[in-house]
């Protein structure tokens, strides 16, 4: 394959695809580690009813009101699960069902009541993404990268991305100890004087805008999927947690780009003719990867 | 329109679908139950999103043995097998490795949906599977189904409502006390893997109502609602039961009476209005009673501390607390006790030395932890250690 080929169709999905895994296994390494990993899930699901309300207000599908229609709705989740958790003394694993299924059917629900016909907005769309059609018309090759006029066509799925993932590894390097701590030993990060419920709920939040973003360029089961699986993978390879996020990144990359590119192509080499879809394709091999850490992995007990 | 749906005047198709839906709510609930009070609700949310593989392959396979691939029973059953394979993945994990049963249950509904939407998208491209509508398992939809199918729902129901009524007990004992249970000879993971079943058979019955996503919330919502009301098992179990039955029949009928409304989001959201009542107008647990015992207690523990002042001849500066004085006639409003005041503060200053020395006595020592400055000690000791402990306290001064 050529650069003439691979740069306009296939480099920018990757990229989008590689940063919004890395965005987040980043937050996803320390919520698997406080047994929260099924927040993730939550967000993901609660996004559904937040563009659908933000389409509702506005009318528009531009953007902006999605992204913050969707924070609104994570939001309101985390509020509903700690209330219900809290008010009702029920388990949050249960209050997390509660929230998530009924904000989901919500959002169903209003999707058909609401005109949406001649609009680009549905379910399944929601779930799995369109990777594949974030394409960079204005690029014609490898020298596309150096030329300004090109780069200014980028998609901006990739350049809203590449932010969030860069504000996740910042926030990581600059919250680390607080974070580590009060993750390994909550009542003694609290004995410190360390605002533990503070870091808590900046994680989730931290977490929820990752999804957010993540969700608006590769769909909700990639990110439910990249929350989990490469922190889960990581934390079998190694004890040290600096050493688990190296791998998490690691396993989110590659999952990402063996995912993109047997998505692809794999179906050529099978003789069949359409590719399948990248972000079901890069779950699966985060999969993969994770059966092979839990047989192989040196700290897998 | 509703009403006729309620009442199951809709014609033969949507009534099987709502009767079948009705049992689903009911087995759902009760198994539910099994479920939250073993802590292990979002299990249920990797077996019911492990299904989708299982459907795209039975549509494959069936193609390719040129019989209908749309054919519920077969698409079913794989979705059966492949729900069954993701409970095992999370067994696995959870077994084998170090990670906890949250993560394990994230990983196998992510990769499970994901490896789903894969067949899904080659299934797109096959000639035959363009309008597969597989899609509909996603979210669930009952519109267009044909009486094979609603029967098959209808029987499937009474087929899972039977079984939780045969393993109701030991899951009662598992859920509660999984020791005790091993002592009675039960095997603890053979119930489990029961309970594990039971849920795939409703996650599998559902599928076509509810649809894969939203499964989970019958299993969880009317547990959580039930859970509310009561605090004895048995109690908690029906009540689940019929909160299921009820929304699912509400729900069922509801989107039967117009188009544009899909059965699974409605029969969800109805949980949920009972779960979003429950949690106000619930007596112990919900939001009103406790409002209502908070302020119960604020207002004792204010008319207390007043009295206590009085008795001391102590000016009383607290706006909240004068006026609940005056309320119950104990204080004139410039703050100087009646004469039911001045018998009641006397009582209350009794009560609170007889309190002190309860507390500095160490054979008092477990009524003494139930001192919080509104019980009285007469209601926590017997008369003959009242009287024990009124001897000790010096010089009676009470009367003063």
């Amino acid at each position: 394959m050529t650069g003439a080929e691979f740069v306009p169709f296939s480099l920018v999905p990757m990229l989008v695809g590689v940063l919004a895994a890395i965005a987040c296994a980043l937050p996803g390494n320390f919520l698997v580690l406080r047994r929260q990993a099924l927040i993730g899930d939550a967000i993901s699901h609660v996004v559904l009813p937040g563009i659908v309300v933000a389409f509702v207000v506005t009318g528009t599908i531009a953007t902006w009101p999605m992204l913050i229609g969707s924070a609104v709705a994570a939001l309101v989740a985390v509020a509903l699960i700690e209330g219900i958790s809290r008010f009702g003394r029920i388990e949050p694993g249960a209050a997390m069902g509660v929230t998530f299924t009924a904000m989901f059917a919500g959002g169903v629900l209003l999707l058909e009541q609401s005109d949406t016909s001649g609009v680009h907005l549905d379910v399944e769309h929601a779930l799995f993404g369109n990777l594949e059609s974030l394409i960079w018309l204005d690029a014609t090759g490898w020298a596309s990268l150096i030329d300004p006029a090109a780069l200014s066509g980028l998609p901006e799925e990739l350049i809203r991305i590449s932010v969030v993932a860069l504000v996740m590894a910042l926030l990581l390097l600059l919250f680390w100890r607080p974070l580590a701590l009060s993750t390994f030993d909550e009542n003694f990060a609290s004995t410190v004087g360390l605002p533990v419920r503070a870091i808590a709920l900046g994680l989730v939040i931290a977490a929820a805008i990752a999804a957010v973003t993540a969700f608006d360029a590769v769909g909700s089961i990639i990110v439910i999927a990249m929350f989990i699986c490469p922190p889960a993978a990581a934390r079998l390879m190694t004890n040290r947690l600096g050493m688990q996020v190296v791998w998490s990144v690691a396993f989110a990359t590659v999952s990402a780009v063996v995912g993109f590119v047997l998505a692809g192509y794999g179906p050529l080499w099978f003789g069949l003719e359409n590719a399948v879809s990248a972000a079901g394709m890069i779950g699966t091999v985060s999969g993969v990867i994770l059966v092979l850490a839990a047989t192989f992995g040196p700290t897998r007990k | 329109m509703v009403f006729d749906a309620l009442t199951f005047q809709l014609g033969y198709n949507a009534t099987l679908v709502t009767v079948g839906a009705i049992l689903l709510g009911v087995a759902a609930g009760v198994t539910g139950t099994f479920l939250f009070l073993r802590k292990r609700a979002l299990v249920s949310d990797a077996i019911a999103h492990a299904t989708l593989p299982g459907v795209g392959l039975a549509f494959i396979a069936m193609t390719a043995l040129g019989l209908d691939g749309r054919a519920l029973p077969g698409l079913l059953a794989g979705s059966a097998v492949s729900a069954f394979l993701g409970l095992l993945c999370v067994q696995w994990l959870v077994n084998r490795t170090r990670l906890t049963e949250d993560a394990a249950i994230g990983a196998v509904l992510s990769v499970f949906f994901s490896f789903g939407i894969v067949i899904l998208t080659i299934i797109q491209t096959l000639p035959t599977g363009g309008q597969a509508g597989l899609e509909g398992f996603l979210l669930g939809s009952t519109a267009g189904m044909i009486f094979a199918d609603a029967s098959l729902i209808a029987v499937g129901g009474v087929i899972v409502v039977a079984l939780v009524f045969v393993f109701r007990r030991p899951m009662t004992l598992l859920a509660f006390d999984p020791n005790y249970a091993e002592t009675r000879g039960m095997r603890s993971d053979h119930i489990d893997l029961i309970m594990m079943a039971l849920v795939l058979a409703i996650t599998v019955v559902g599928l076509k109502i509810v649809g894969l996503i939203m499964i989970v919330a019958l299993l969880i919502i009317p547990s959580a609602t039930a859970r509310l009301w009561s605090d004895r098992v048995d109690r908690v179990v029906l009540l689940a039961g019929a909160f299921g039955g009820l929304s699912a029949w509400v729900g069922a009928a509801v989107s039967a009476s117009a188009p544009d409304l899909p059965t699974g989001p409605l029969i969800v959201l109805t949980a949920f209005a009972l779960f979003a009542l429950s949690m106000f107008f619930a007596p112990a647990r919900g939001l009103i009673s406790g409002f209502m015992r908070h302020r119960r207690f604020q207002r004792g523990v204010h008319i207390r501390q007043g009295l206590l002042s009085l008795a001391q001849g102590l000016p009383i500066y607290e706006p909240l607390t004068l006026r609940l004085l005056k309320e119950e006639g104990l204080a004139r409003p410039d703050g100087v006790p009646t004469e039911a005041g001045r018998a009641r503060a006397a009582r209350a200053h009794w009560d609170e030395k007889r309190w002190e020395i309860a507390r500095a006595t160490p054979e008092h020592e477990l009524a003494a932890a139930r001192y919080d400055g509104l019980t009285r000690l007469e209601e926590v000791l017997t008369s003959d250690q009242i009287a024990e402990i009124d001897a000790r306290i010096a010089p009676p001064e009470a009367a003063s």
